[in-house]
């Protein structure tokens, strides 16, 4: 079992075109950096800043909960949990 | 190249008009990798604006799940602007995150909302990767498969 991350199209050109990359971890902030370590560069993709937080226009979710109300990176993540990143859609 | 069915473009238009003068956005979705829009899906703009558009985030989140479900995608991402150009803004450009999908813009400016104006309405189409815009032609055609398109 491991936790898995459904990879938006913007971010597949970080892992070799895959959908659906694993990872583990116990925090969202640990399982993202576990995941930057076989797809470096998709981090900076999802967070900013330092500390680091969720992009302004990048939705995270886990198992449909949205991560802004449970507690952002730090929200906990175990083995069979579906991560979500989801590419708000906005503009002027 | 954007090749859309009539049914489609007209959907489209009509709500931008049906929303103006606040901007209108939605999606045409298909099956994933085929670049072919099949469904419209009016999204509810969330910031309700006349400068700005943003999709409902919790609307947003379960019609991406369903596509995921069903191997579909967003092929065409549309909005309108009201007053200006269908041309992407510097927000537009700086905000998108779709590399695969046709970036449809409409303009309702000039009296262009309304039902009983005649004239052509601006409908255009653009690739926006990595920040630069590239426009790309549109082709209306009556339905997929009668003209041998895709």
């Amino acid at each position: 079992m491991a936790i898995e991350l459904r990879v938006p199209t913007i971010l597949r050109t970080f892992t070799g075109g895959e959908k659906l990359v694993t990872g583990a971890g116990d925090t969202l902030a640990a399982f993202i950096d576990d995941v930057e370590g076989s797809h470096p560069g998709i981090k900076e993709r999802i967070v900013e800043g330092e500390p680091a937080e969720l992009r302004r226009f990048v939705n995270v979710y886990v198992n449909d909960e949205d991560v802004r109300f449970t507690g952002g990176l730090q929200t906990g993540v175990k083995d069979g949990d579906v991560v979500v990143v989801l590419p708000a859609v906005a503009g002027g | 190249m954007l090749i859309i069915e009539q049914a489609a473009y007209d959907a489209i238009v009509a709500h931008a008009r049906r929303d103006h003068p606040d901007e209108a956005c939605g999606v045409v979705i298909g099956p994933e990798g085929s670049d072919r829009p099949e469904r419209v899906v009016p999204m509810l703009n969330a910031a309700m604006s006349p400068t700005f558009y943003e999709f409902d985030q919790d609307d947003w989140k379960k019609l991406y799940d369903e596509m995921w479900d069903n191997d579909e995608e967003a092929v065409v991402v549309y909005h309108s602007h009201t007053a200006t150009e269908a041309y992407p803004s510097r927000t537009d450009v700086a905000i998108a995150q779709l590399p695969t999908a046709h970036y449809v813009l409409v303009s309702t400016r000039d009296g262009a909302d309304s039902l009983t104006y005649d004239g052509p309405v601006e409908f255009r189409s653009f690739r926006i990767v990595g920040g630069t815009v590239t426009e790309e032609e549109v082709k209306v055609v009556t339905a997929y498969g009668e003209t041998g398109e895709n």
